[in-house]
């Protein structure tokens, strides 16, 4: 749809709707500049016209240039390919908009994040505790996303409130931030009345290091290796996501022979993951000998990424319009030969997992997260898929996934064990679509090339295996980077494990936690 | 790729030291050429290691791991060194739940300003004596975080620390290697 088929389709549920400025920079990115007074209708207009959660919403300090704050906020047509950014102007003096939670809950972490970071508040909001910058260590009134930040001045400390569950036997139980398992540090407050759990807050940011401050300043080249460390276990998904908003500001389109084997490195971040993630759930019900069938599997891929690329997590893999790895001919015989013998061991362990009624008993109907909860919450990737929300970036901006015929795997059920279904029949696709896409690869054919900056502003996507990874990147004239906002999959998804816990057990919380598996690094940027 | 974990069943341990039968080396991810799977290398400095911690801790070194700010990826190899084809776990090492059953503190990740406080605890939590090792290059000095208005910079800064594991991630080879070469300084 063009951005006038999007204005009167507005129009329909808004006659008074206007837009100060439209712009098409992209096929696949329209701006709305719009005034603030009409911010939240016509959000919430676009949230059931396109039924989008709020995919991302974020501030860029543009008070030097304009003596504003520009917030934007995105959504996706899923349907048609199409990112609808929704853009406001919020004055310097007056640094507040009205805020959309009440009506959209998807957008309320992200108004949090922008009243955090930048000190812009969102008028209406119930909740502005913070999520990153933990009240007992950084001082009231310092915002560090702003451009003139220099240093955290004196200022008041306080301490972090949770919400409080009260009635007869009612008790709480705090885990973490360290916990028992080699794992990232979290905070988890249940609340339980006997053994169910009644309530479960989960405080995060514990390390949080900074990153979009980083970015700034920052070559595009040299910004490519942070979101490498984003988040460890989808740095390739992270790169491609960047990598993808750069293509776009500079004006490059990648080759055929570089979106396949991006595809294909995308594909094994995929099933490595998804391998462990399924060993895991195996071994948070103390069933460890598929854990460890899948453990040696995950090993397997990972030396084969190493075999490939030289390096197990895929780094130093994707560069700015090209990939640095070439698939020759010996490399492409070596992936399909462990591709076939990693499929044989996979199917062993996935026939322990089935025809065990012990633990088929442990997930089934555990970690239930219903779909009415899921779009709710705006919940992406493979959380949303295995409660029945067929949402696919791979589907809605397919490029070479066209040519080989991507399956979306979704389950209604919306439980662990659907999530560990949709994980098993996503690892076997992933395997059938590198074995196809490795058949169009031609290691002779590569783009190459000198990259130069530029200024600019856009959108970089991926689907990694656990959902949209989004960029939006904004360079200066010197094509150094002004601002980078990241938008995880698990910053969308981790409310949903709240949900998804209660009535449970909190012996079962490990394996709801691990049917998701978040990413802490990745949320707590 | 059961073959590995019957073996380890069967026999207690996949490899041996001294004359070692192929045919016991069970499951090879990639096959023979490529073999730096659990490679024999990774067996002969891992039965070093196991002799090292006989010698110098009695019988096993515990270690409490924490992540204070890390990407994940240090992590991955963390847990890729206690999979079955390194099992770290044969040579006497063993990662333990809670930082009082613990020798060693292992350190991953620049230490983040919400950190600082659980790493303190989580150290004076141990019992002496003890010492701390770090891995992974931002643990070392911050690396790419190290400009960050949100981290205090390196664990060494707030403790002394005995040991640091380059790379990044240091892989589960690098993580044997460290040790042995360590506790045989």
């Amino acid at each position: 749809m063009d951005s006038s088929g999007i204005i009167s389709e507005i129009k329909k549920s808004l006659p008074y709707f206007s837009a100060k400025t439209v712009a098409e920079v992209r096929p696949d990115e329209i701006y709305l500049h719009i005034t603030p007074e009409m911010f939240k209708d016509a959000c919430l207009a676009l949230h059931k016209m396109l039924s989008s959660p709020v995919m991302a919403l974020y501030a860029i300090d543009e008070r030097k240039a304009k003596h504003i704050y520009v917030v934007n906020c995105i959504f996706l047509d899923a349907s048609k390919g199409q990112w609808i950014i929704v853009s406001i102007d919020v004055p310097e003096k007056e640094p507040c908009f009205e805020s959309l939670s009440k009506d959209i809950h998807s957008a309320s972490l992200f108004e949090r994040e922008v009243w955090e970071m930048f000190g812009v508040e969102p008028k209406g909001h119930p909740d502005l505790r913070r999520l990153r910058l933990h009240d007992e260590v950084w001082p009231e009134g310092n915002y560090p996303l702003r451009k003139d930040f220099g240093k955290v001045e004196v200022g008041k400390l306080s301490e972090y409130k949770f919400n409080k569950v009260e009635g007869e036997g009612v008790f709480e139980v705090p885990v973490g931030p360290v916990h028992a398992g080699i794992i990232a540090p979290g905070h988890f407050r249940f609340s339980v009345a006997g053994e169910p759990i009644i309530n479960l807050e989960a405080r995060l940011g514990f390390i949080h290091r900074g990153i979009e401050k980083l970015f700034e300043g920052k070559s595009c080249l040299a910004a490519l290796r942070i979101a490498e460390r984003v988040c460890g276990n989808s740095g390739f998904a992270h790169s491609l996501a960047f990598a993808r908003a750069v293509e776009k500001i500079v004006g490059i389109t990648s080759s055929k022979q570089t979106e396949y084997p991006r595809a294909i490195f995308l594909e094994l971040e995929r099933m490595y993951n998804h391998i462990s993630d399924i060993g895991t759930m195996a071994m948070d019900v103390s069933f460890s000998f598929p854990a460890a069938g899948a453990s040696i599997i995950k090993e397997a891929i990972l030396q084969l990424n190493d075999e490939l690329t030289g390096s197990r997590y895929l780094r130093k893999v994707n560069d700015i319009g090209r990939v640095l790895t070439n698939l020759d001919d010996n490399k492409k015989d070596l992936l399909r030969g462990n591709i076939s013998k990693i499929m044989a061991d996979f199917k062993e362990v996935v026939k322990i997992l089935n025809s065990s009624v012990s633990f088929m008993d442990r997930v089934d109907g555990t970690g239930l997260l219903r779909k009415k909860t899921a779009e709710d919450l705006g919940v992406v990737g493979l959380g949303a898929r295995a409660s029945g929300i067929a949402v696919d970036l791979r589907k809605s901006f397919p490029g070479v996934y066209q040519e080989v015929n991507l399956r979306i795997v979704k389950d209604e059920k919306g439980d662990a064990l659907a999530r560990l279904k949709v994980r098993v029949s996503e690892f076997e696709e992933s395997a059938r679509l590198i074995l196809e896409l490795l058949d169009k690869v031609d290691s002779s054919e590569r783009d190459d090339f000198e990259f130069k900056g530029k200024a600019g502003e856009a959108i970089g996507y991926a689907e990694g295996w656990r959902g949209a990874v989004l960029y939006m990147v904004k360079t200066d004239s010197t094509g150094l980077i002004e601002r980078c906002k990241i938008v995880d999959p698990s910053f969308h998804n981790w409310p949903a494990l709240t949900y998804a816990v209660l009535d449970n057990i909190i012996p079962d919380f490990p394996l709801c936690n691990k049917s998701f598996n978040l990413s802490y690094p990745g949320n707590d940027l | 790729m059961f073959d590995i974990l019957k073996n380890r069943i069967i026999k207690g341990v996949v490899t041996r030291l001294k004359g070692m039968d192929s045919s016991l080396r069970a499951y090879d991810p990639l096959g023979s050429e490529t073999a730096h799977s659990g490679s024999q290398n990774d067996d002969i400095v891992g039965f070093e290691l196991k002799a090292l911690i006989h010698k110098r801790f009695g019988r096993s070194l515990h270690i409490r791991y924490i992540d204070t700010g890390s990407c994940g990826a240090c992590e991955s190899e963390v847990i890729a060194a206690n999979n079955p084809i390194y099992d770290l776990q044969r040579f006497g090492v063993n990662f333990v739940a809670s930082p009082r059953h613990a020798d060693a503190l292992l350190v991953i990740g620049p230490v983040t300003k919400n950190m600082a406080v659980a790493l303190r605890k989580t150290y004076d939590a141990m019992p002496e004596p003890k010492f701390v090792i770090t891995a992974g290059d931002c643990a070392f000095d911050g690396g790419i975080f190290k400009d960050s208005y949100y981290t205090e910079g390196a664990a060494k800064n707030l403790l002394s620390v005995a040991l640091h594991i380059k790379g990044c991630p240091p892989s589960p080879s690098d993580i044997i290697n460290s040790l042995v070469k360590f506790l045989s300084g």
